[in-house]
């Protein structure tokens, strides 16, 4: 009880300072009052304080009482023979000054709740100085916009220390507005550069942070005008930056380009490269600005380079990229891991997609299937049922490579002609041979997998089949499956008599094991 | 029925010669009487049945019947009692006449048997054996005293005939004396008099009987002392012998002893070993050739036989019913044997493959008698203790309910095994209705204990015995396998037991297999979706306890493991995929488990040698954390393992002295639930053991697989490995020289590559332009219409044809029925017509006699 009668009491008080302010200029000094409860321990009494701020210094920026322009120094004014009104001016601007510090220290608060107030009450403050500048226009028509207030709040969101996600996602609200995101772009990029430039060694979360909140910018696909501002302007003019989608896209690219010349976690790589070809490379001024970075990605090996491709692809698909070892660099990626990957799906629907073009020579996609076929050997049923098809696909799309599965009058051979150790795709020799490997899955001990297996003992029939309800298939789908697949018949069962639990002396677990 | 037709027709004959309908009368047929249908046009090969009609004859023959029928109805319309004749199978000409007496005196018998009165409980049941009355045997003994008053009840005294019949002269002559000395009796006086004397005579009569009975018991007794001392035999108290009079003796009771001895029955004939032999094999070829059938996957329907014969009331449930259940006799090694053929009896009724299980049974019990050898040191091993309870079992089911009571044992049952602890077990148990129920049956008691109650339960609750039997040992099946999971989760597992149980749980699958199968499934959906669950929370999943692989083990034992596809095998070889390939191995423990797995997995292809890619990898993935330098970097490794990394070297055994003191033995499944802390030289030593397994898993690997056409890619890997092992020596000879002979099997494996050509097709037949040829049905209808369409058409004519003629021959019916009605009502008037004809007659004669007479007396 005491607790709520001291907030009742704090809210009181405050309210009657509020109200003492407002009316009178000579109770300033209680303003000094209520920007001390902002630092208050409390969380309550902090929130009632970030409140009251935003009211009076909110009633106080519509009531023009803020000094406009180039701000003098405090003593200076103080000190100097100015007018009254004057110098109240100049005083009440330092105090916004020193209210906005706090609110922005306040976005590091341990309560959500206090953040979250604190970045409305900053973005209030945003829009109520766009709409009453405190600096001078230097011509008419000038475009206003509260940058040094907008870059403490962007600075505050992409903090070091907090890991702000949370934050962020409720500014995307913000990011709606064209002026917003625009000036949102620019602060990032120049806060990225200076916070690297300071300090060569960055945080983890500050590089969370940041991918955060560039991952929440989006830009508007089509041309059109730009003009839904959180600050209202009157009259829009048509020379103003913040209009153009085309200075919007320049920013978007400078922002990136910027983030992503730093070095990167692994993690991070991963997940801009993951959404690499959906929502950065479209927006960008000049996509093949970001040749180096993919291709310096798909040199990494691993999980990073084949997130690479995806991009890549786009840059030869749309933008003419000359890539020349695109194909071996694939090839390259094919070992063993790519069936137990997390990003298995996307790959096999990019490499699918890349092998599609029936121009691709014989060489390459007999390669191609070779290799698939040689991984399928150690490859989980699940990843079975989906490069089966896959592999038949090859071999329907590029009738020349039908000699891998039928070569009526080959000679017979003492060893597999295909190299696996070879890179390059041309000098494997994989349309000499045929694939052995898909006679062996034949004998898997799974029956939907020997059957996919079995498809290349008929004549290939002529429509491809669709990888991709294929392509997300787990383990435990086809578990479950099995499990409701139900019989013609009754069960049938073992008809040699249980002895124990490791079974006759013969079998394998009594060989092997006891039960002592 | 022929004649008295015939006889009609005779009748019939003289006066409408053209109305004989068939047969002879044709001939003389009346050329007024036909009717000639002309034709317009001649229409080859069509049949004309309708171009010559007999009106008069038919229209005859409709009348005839209608006044059979219809008139009959007609006449008794308002007449409501009928007489309805109930004799069994008087209509029926199907069933000979002796069939039908036979039948009627059976149906009388069994009016005789039925009950009288529902209150009457056992009045009319007559106890039976062997088609005896049971009550006829007991009355061997009484045979003597039963005729005593059948005699004198025959006896008719002059008196009593004189009473009943008399009256005439005798009476009143017998009587004058009375008459004279008092006033003549009225009847009712007579009649008291006559009822007092026959009280009289039979009480008389029962006194003789009771002292004919007193003499004959003292007679006894005299007896009996005479005997006591002839036999020199210490005389018995008198109560002594009082009792003894109820017992049965001696001799009566050989008397009933023989009358209930079964009889030698003839049975087929024994059959020789070699036949036995040659039986067995011949149902382990066929069940061979079948698993061979669906191993390879295919359809059943080709060679499938046609389904036995079911009833349509039939339940399912393995029952049948038209078995003669009393025993044979049969002889084995010159001794009866009772108890294989009750014990094959009791489990006689499992179904269609009854014979199959009583085989197995067979085997089984020879399994037993083996064990039993084994175990000789046990003296109360359950073999033959199983035995006991079956032949238990079979005679006492009728007093199960007494048997409820421990203190009530049976003699002989526990001579040879008087174990206390096993005399508290009760004999009989409810079948368990949860798993806490079963668990709380099973906790808490020695294995054989459980064993007991487990098989108990089964015998109690045996299919055959009572309705919901069937569903309560399905339920069983599934408890029994969480209690096996529960049993192996425990620490530490109770291995001995499960081992045991499996052979119960083998034995309740053979009988409810739709049943056993479906929770096999669920315990193992249950264990992959906890697999699924923790792989989406984590990223990675553990392998898990014990039960789960022991679930797949047995999943193995009940199941053939060699179908192509089969509705529990294949989703547990998916289990086991999914634990070799997410479960990264962590421990000492995960590699036992995991071994343990590979081992399951080599089981289960075994037969069909199907190839599995996880296993081989989750081999090399062992042989990797076991290679000392790792120059081969991995390249291999596939998923849940890490080419660097903390357990990297798990399996590496740098301690040389522990391995100059390694032996080679068997990896113990209680390392796999819990690794106790040992000491470093212990755990090196299971590290080698494990080394071991894998490689001799690795090996079977080599020899299983070196058929497929793709064994070299599939085995390099292992080459490389096993390469960089053998260049470090510093493993034990034994596991030096294992590696080696696996090197060169797969040297020595040179194959062929053949190329791969597709199968041949069949060859598409070219089309034909032969003319597609119709079968004209039916002239003048519509052809080309589809079968479904004619046959629809056809009926459709047909329904109208039908729908005329009925209307026809309604209308007929109430022409003929107004007809009858009309003659009924000309009939009557012209009686009235005579009637009134007649009075008006007898009255003018009336009249004019009158006049005559009158006219006379005026004359005169």
């Amino acid at each position: 009880m005491a607790w709520e009668s001291g907030a009742m009491g704090s809210r009181r008080t405050l309210s009657s300072l509020l109200q003492a302010v407002l009316e009178s200029r000579g109770q300033a000094n209680s303003v000094f009052d209520i920007l001390a409860v902002l630092q208050s321990e409390d969380q309550e009494e902090t929130q009632e304080a970030v409140r009251t701020c935003s009211r009076l210094f909110g009633t106080l920026l519509e009531r023009g009482d803020l000094f406009v322009g180039s701000l003098p120094s405090e003593d200076m004014v103080l000190v100097g023979s100015q007018e009254a009104t004057h110098k109240y001016k100049v005083w009440m601007r330092h105090r916004y000054h020193s209210c906005c510090n706090c609110l922005v220290e306040l976005l590091t608060h341990s309560s959500f709740q206090v953040k979250e107030l604190a970045l409305r009450t900053l973005m209030k403050f945003v829009q109520l100085e766009g709409m009453q500048p405190l600096e001078k226009p230097q011509w008419e028509g000038h475009y206003l916009f509260p940058r040094t207030l907008f870059r403490e709040v962007v600075g505050g969101l992409l903090s070091m220390e907090n890991n702000h996600s949370l934050l962020i996602s409720q500014f995307c609200e913000y990011l709606e507005y064209d002026d917003i995101r625009y000036h949102t772009m620019q602060v990032a990029a120049s806060t990225v550069a200076r916070v690297t430039n300071r300090q060569p060694e960055v945080s983890l979360t500050f590089w969370n942070n940041a991918f955060t909140l560039l991952c929440a910018v989006n830009l508007p696909c089509q041309e059109c005008d730009l003009t839904n501002f959180y600050v209202k302007h009157a009259q829009p003019s048509d020379k103003w930056k913040v209009i153009h989608l085309k200075e919007h896209r320049k920013a978007f690219q400078e922002m990136w380009l910027g983030f992503l010349k730093h070095k990167l976690p692994l993690s991070l790589y991963k997940k801009v490269l993951v959404t690499m070809h959906d929502s950065i490379l479209p927006h960008l001024a000049q996509p093949t600005l970001m040749i180096d970075f993919l291709t310096s990605a798909c040199d990494v090996g691993g999980a990073v380079s084949l997130l690479a491709l995806n991009g890549l692809f786009i840059l030869i698909h749309k933008h003419n990229l000359e890539y020349p070892d695109f194909y071996q660099k694939l090839y390259g990626l094919l070992d063993t891991s790519i069936f137990h990957v997390k990003y298995r799906a996307r790959f096999f629907h990019l490499a699918d997609l890349f092998l599609s073009s029936s121009h691709l020579p014989a060489y390459l996609v007999a390669s191609f299937a070779k290799r698939l076929a040689r991984l399928a050997l150690t490859a989980p049923p699940e990843a079975l049922l989906m490069v089966l098809p896959f592999i038949c696909n090859l071999l329907r799309r590029h009738p020349a490579c039908r000699v891998m599965v039928h070569r009526p009058q080959g000679p017979e051979l003492d060893a597999d002609p295909y190299d696996p150790a070879e890179e390059d795709p041309a000098r494997s020799h994989a349309l000499e041979s045929c694939l052995w490997e898909l006679k062996t899955l034949q004998q898997h001990y799974h029956p939907e997998v020997s059957r996919a297996a079995s498809i290349i003992n008929q004549v290939l029939s002529a429509p491809e089949v669709s990888i991709a309800p294929l392509l997300e298939l787990t383990a435990y789908e086809i578990f479950e499956e099995d499990l409701k697949k139900k019989g013609p018949q009754s069960v049938p069962l073992e008809f040699i008599p249980a002895e124990g639990l490791l079974g006759r002396q013969g079998d394998l677990c009594a060989q092997f094991f006891t039960l002592s | 029925m022929g004649r008295a037709k015939a006889a009609r027709t005779r009748r019939q004959t003289p006066r409408t010669p053209a109305a004989a309908g068939g047969g002879p009368a044709k001939t003389n047929s009346n050329p007024f009487e036909v009717k000639v249908n002309r034709q317009k046009f001649q229409v080859l090969g069509k049949k004309t049945r309708h171009d010559v009609g007999l009106p008069g004859v038919s229209r005859a023959r409709a009348i005839r019947k209608r006044t059979q029928t219809l008139l009959k109805e007609y006449k008794e319309r308002n007449k409501s009692n009928v007489f309805t004749d109930k004799r069994f199978g008087e209509y029926n000409s199907n069933i000979s006449p002796e069939e039908k007496m036979m039948k009627r005196f059976a149906l009388e018998q069994q009016r005789h048997h039925e009950k009288k009165n529902i209150y009457n409980l056992n009045e009319d049941e007559e106890l039976t054996h062997y088609g005896q009355s049971l009550a006829d045997i007991e009355k061997h003994n009484d045979i003597v005293e039963s005729d005593s008053d059948t005699e004198e009840r025959g006896m008719l005294s002059a008196e009593l005939t004189a009473a009943h019949f008399g009256g005439g002269v005798h009476k009143s002559a017998s009587h004058q004396e009375g008459m004279a000395a008092d006033k003549p009796k009225s009847r009712k006086e007579l009649i008291d008099e006559l009822i007092a004397k026959s009280k009289q005579e039979k009480r008389e009569r029962q006194a003789q009987r009771e002292d004919a009975l007193e003499l004959t018991e003292k007679l006894d007794q005299d007896w009996k002392e005479i005997q006591t001392l002839l036999t020199h035999k210490t005389p018995k108290s008198e109560k002594k012998e009082k009792k003894e009079k109820f017992k049965p003796d001696a001799y009566d009771m050989m008397v009933r002893e023989l009358g209930f001895e079964m009889k030698a029955q003839p049975c087929n004939r024994m059959k020789t070993e070699e036949e036995l032999a040659k039986e067995e094999q011949e149902r382990l070829r066929k069940l061979e050739a079948e698993r061979l059938r669906r191993m390879l996957g295919k359809d059943k329907d080709e060679n499938e036989k046609k389904p036995k014969h079911m009833s349509a009331d039939d339940l399912n449930d393995g029952f049948v019913l038209d078995k003669d259940d009393r025993r044979v006799l049969s002889y084995k090694d010159g001794k009866m044997n009772i108890d294989d053929i009750s014990e094959a009896q009791s489990r006689e009724a499992g179904g269609p493959e009854s014979d199959q299980e009583e085989d197995e049974d067979e085997e089984e019990g020879d399994d037993g008698n083996r064990e039993d050898q084994e175990e000789s040191d046990d003296p109360d091993s359950h073999s033959d203790l199983e035995s006991n309870v079956d032949s238990e079992e079979e005679n006492e089911t009728p007093k199960s309910k007494e048997q409820h009571t421990p203190g009530e044992k049976l003699l002989g049952y526990h001579q040879d095994s008087p174990s206390a602890a096993r005399a508290e077990l009760p004999y009989v148990f409810a079948a368990p209705e949860s798993y806490e129920e079963l668990s709380s049956l099973l906790s808490g008691r020695s294995m054989e204990e459980q064993l007991l109650v487990v098989e108990r339960i089964q015998k109690c609750n045996h299919p055959s015995l009572a309705v919901g039997n069937k569903a309560k040992l399905e339920k069983l099946f599934g408890f029994l396998l969480e209690y096996v999971g529960n049993l192996a989760t425990n620490d530490p597992p109770d291995l001995k037991t499960i081992d045991k149980l499996v052979v119960q749980l083998y034995n309740l699958c053979q009988m409810f297999p739709e049943s056993a199968s479906d929770s096999v499934r669920f315990v193992l959906r249950d264990a992959m979706h906890e697999m699924d669950e923790m792989m989406e929370t984590k990223g990675r999943a553990v392998f898990p306890g014990l039960d789960v692989l022991f679930y797949l083990k047995i999943a193995g034992m009940l199941f053939p493991t060699s179908d192509f596809w089969h509705p529990v095998v294949t989703p547990a070889l998916l289990c086991m995929s999914q634990l070799l390939t997410k479960c990264p191995v962590l421990s000492l423990q995960d590699v036992v488990k995991g071994l343990f797995v590979c081992c399951l997995f080599l089981e289960y292809v075994s037969l069909s040698r199907r190839f599995i890619p996880e296993l081989i990898n989750f081999l090399l993935g062992i042989l990797y954390i076991a290679t000392p330098n790792k120059q081969s970097q991995g390249s291999a490794l596939v998923h849940p393992f890490r080419a660097l990394g903390k357990n990297s070297e798990l399996l590496l055994v740098s301690d040389k002295a522990d391995v100059a003191t390694w032996q080679r033995g068997s990896l113990s499944l209680h390392w796999a639930s819990r690794l106790s802390p040992k000491s470093a030289t212990e755990t090196n030593h299971i590290r080698l053991s494990c080394l071991t397994l894998c490689l001799a898993l690795l090996k079977h690997c080599v020899l299983m697989y070196s058929v497929l056409p793709s064994f070299h890619p599939i085995i390099g890997p292992l080459q490389a490995l096993l390469t960089v092992h053998l260049v470090d020596c510093s493993l034990p000879k034994e596991l030096q020289e294992l590696s080696r002979s696996i090197l060169s099997e797969v040297e020595n494996q040179k194959q062929l590559y053949r190329p791969l050509v597709f199968e041949k097709s069949k060859p598409v037949p070219l089309k034909l332009f032969t003319p597609r040829l119709v079968k004209v049905l039916e002239f003048g209808r519509k052809q080309g219409s589809s079968k479904e369409e004619q046959e629809r058409r056809r009926l459709v004519h047909k329904h109208k044809r039908e729908f005329k003629g009925a209307v026809r021959e309604i209308r007929k019916d109430s022409q003929f029925l107004a007809r009858m009605q009309l003659s009924e009502i000309m009939e009557r008037d012209a009686e009235r017509k005579r009637k009134v004809k007649q009075l008006f007659n007898s009255l003018a004669t009336q009249e004019g006699e009158w006049k005559a007479l009158k006219r006379k007396r005026l004359k005169k």
